[in-house]
């Protein structure tokens, strides 16, 4: 009778209860990817076949690496509006560095992520040191890099990109097995992701981070180096802007106008993902899942037919109502 | 004897009321150095051209009535991101309502302060009783008014008469009409920052939310109140563009990046984000530095992507000034 208490009524009623308890925890952004994500299914064939989710995938990884990034710096308190003038600029020096020759590829890369490195390390220090609040810290930093961009190119686009630059957006790898062609953006996200979680969930990094988003005095008194955490936040979130970048130049080719409004979609991303704005609370696969819960919003948009300027509206419904949601069911636990 | 020193008192508090930010010294200090500038590289007319001088300050109009409006909203701890796309559809619809006829002028203005006064409410409302966080709120609700009329109007619509020009254009005597009209709405700001009860609780409201709960304010409706006021401002701006463009189109809010700039001109004025401290004395200043370095700019005859770089610098150059004194870590 003891080894089947799961049968009497009042072990089914623990399970139950076990479940729901459990059901209760999971993050509200996985179940509403899902349902979209079916839906999107249902819509269009290709969402059921593999080649189609891994298409839909590639699309979303340089959203989902923004995502990752910019959570870091939400979670510690702050903003970076920076990350969609750096894939301009990343996008658009890369034209000019690459020349087009192939050859220079890795120059290009290497060049790019030593900016975004710098463009990090100003952000970091200048909100850390000079202690302006970083909404204004990154918004400068946004027209600096923007306006430094286009100077150095001149204004408008120079030559194009080569395809081996490219590829790291748009390439696949052939027969893989079970799946077929591979996106590398996929390979670059999962990556990016596994060493995300692992220095932000599994060593001390991402608590330090955690515990400054929630109060910095008391996280100084406890001994974090305060400065030095919130500045790596900021490099962090500038190099994922800068692979970002490659990508999405991978995807779209050269354009003044590319990286534009990505900072806005990023951090809603996060905040649909459960980031807390002003600090405190971030987890880099709920995140991850937030991208992806924007990016089949989108699809889910364009398969209806909806035009461009109905899915801002709804971006902004979403993310109102997501913020909206996870305000209400905090405030219920207290 | 006595009426005096009570007199002479009253200047004194009344002076100290009016509170001249330090960022007024980084405003004369730019111009006495762009000033210089323009001598030495250009023709150094910023010093002696009185035109140029108006000019500076007609620029300055745009940005400065809705950064008044941003300053209120600033001051009571939140942000409003959603007056770039009310300024554009205030421009739109005006110009649409209008068609050039005078006649519709009273309707047009009726028809965007409504709009503008129901923007700002849902704003307030949404921050407010949905707890969503100001920042979020209102950068959904720009998106939301942003597709509206991106899908309803997609080039220059309408036109306005030529009797509404007067805001953009006209001149009372030797100053220009919106040059009053934003010093009115910078006077208006100051006194209802210092003299009402609505001020002084909305400086409480965003010292100390709590503090001002516990205290017995209706914390919320100061607020929706401070959000409504900032849409209207928005409202005015679109409307002093539209006057001066002749015609509204979807995309002048966003590309004078008057959501960014607003906020921007509002801390260079000694205004925290983190609110309940500042005034629009000082936003007055941040707006005229604007102005001024886009003159220098233009006299010196500057690449127009550097002016963005340097724009992005003096930002934070100018919001450095004073806070890398505090004690206080930024966020």
């Amino acid at each position: 009778m003891t080894a089947s208490t799961a049968n009497s009524p009042a072990g089914s009623a623990k399970f139950l209860r076990f479940v729901s308890e459990g059901i209760k925890r999971i993050p509200p952004v996985y179940p509403v990817f899902f349902i979209i994500f079916i839906s999107l299914g249902f819509l269009s064939e290709s969402y059921q076949t593999t080649p189609g989710i891994m298409t839909f995938l590639r699309r979303t990884s340089p959203l989902a690496i923004l995502a990752i990034g910019e959570m870091m710096v939400l979670a510690s308190g702050g903003f970076d509006l920076s990350i969609g003038s750096i894939v301009t600029m990343v996008v658009l020096g890369s034209s000019l560095i690459l020349n087009n020759d192939p050859a220079m590829a890795p120059q290009a890369i290497l060049v790019m992520l030593g900016l975004g490195l710098v463009i990090g390390l100003v952000n970091g220090l200048v909100v850390s040191y000079l202690k302006i609040p970083s909404f204004i810290a990154t918004l400068g930093m946004m027209l600096l890099v923007k306006g430094g961009a286009l100077y150095w190119v001149g204004g408008a686009p120079r030559g194009y990109l080569t395809d081996n630059w490219r590829a790291f957006g748009r390439g696949y790898f052939e027969n893989v097995p079970l799946v077929g062609r591979f996106p590398y953006a996929l390979l670059i996200l999962l990556v990016i992701a596994v060493l995300s979680y692992f220095i932000f969930h599994r060593a001390n990094f991402g608590k330090q981070v955690l515990a400054i988003g929630d109060n910095v005095r008391a996280s100084q008194l406890s001994g974090v180096k305060v400065r030095l955490v919130r500045v790596m936040t900021f490099v962090i979130s500038s190099l994922f802007a800068v692979i970002a970048g490659i990508m999405i130049g991978g995807f779209g080719g050269v354009n003044v106008t590319i990286g534009e409004g990505l900072e806005m979609q990023t951090i809603a991303a996060c905040v649909v993902g459960g980031a807390l704005m002003l600090g405190g609370k971030g987890s880099v696969p709920n995140v991850i899942f937030g991208a992806f819960t924007m990016e089949a919003v989108f699809s889910l948009l364009n398969l209806l037919g909806l035009p461009k300027p109905y899915k801002d509206a709804v971006q902004g419904l979403i993310i109102i109502g997501a913020v909206a949601y996870v305000a209400f069911s905090t405030r219920k636990k207290r | 004897m006595m009426n005096t020193t009570v007199s002479g008192n009253q200047f004194k508090n009344f002076w100290r009321s009016v509170r001249i930010p330090p960022v007024y010294i980084f405003l004369i200090a730019i111009f006495i150095f762009g000033g210089i500038l323009d001598r030495v590289f250009s023709d150094g007319q910023v010093f002696t051209n009185r035109a140029i001088q108006l000019n500076i300050l007609v620029r300055s109009v745009a940005l400065g009535i809705v950064a008044v409006g941003q300053t209120l909203v600033i001051i009571g701890a939140s942000i409003d991101l959603s007056v770039a796309y009310v300024i554009s559809i205030t421009a739109v619809m005006s110009s649409y309502i209008m068609q050039g006829e005078a006649a519709n002028v009273p309707k047009a203005i009726v028809v965007v302060f409504a709009i503008g006064a129901l923007i700002g409410l849902v704003n307030g409302l949404v921050i407010t009783k949905l707890h969503v966080n100001s920042f979020i709120a209102t950068l959904g609700t720009s998106l939301v008014v942003k597709g509206i009329i991106n899908a309803t109007f997609s080039n220059y619509t309408g036109s306005v008469p030529k009797s509404f020009q007067y805001f953009g254009y006209g001149t009372v005597g030797p100053i220009p009409v919106a040059i009053i009209v934003l010093l009115v709405i910078v006077i208006a700001g100051w006194l209802l920052l210092t003299r009402t009860k609505f001020g002084s609780h909305l400086y409480g409201v965003g010292g100390n939310v709590e503090v001002a709960r516990l205290s017995g304010l209706r914390t919320d409706r100061v607020l929706i109140g401070a959000h409504i006021l900032c849409s209207m401002s928005a409202v005015l701006t679109g409307l002093f563009l539209v006057s001066r463009l002749q015609s509204g189109a979807p995309w002048v809010g966003p590309d004078g990046l008057y959501d960014l700039e607003s906020v921007a001109t509002t801390v260079v004025g000694g205004t925290a984000l983190a609110g309940g401290k500042g005034g629009v004395w000082g936003t007055l200043a941040g707006v005229l530095i604007f102005g001024v370095l886009d003159t220098v700019f233009n006299q010196l005859g500057v690449n127009p992507y550097l002016k963005t770089v340097l724009r992005g610098a003096i930002i934070v150059l100018a919001v450095a000034s004073y806070t890398y004194r505090s004690k206080k870590e930024a966020a």
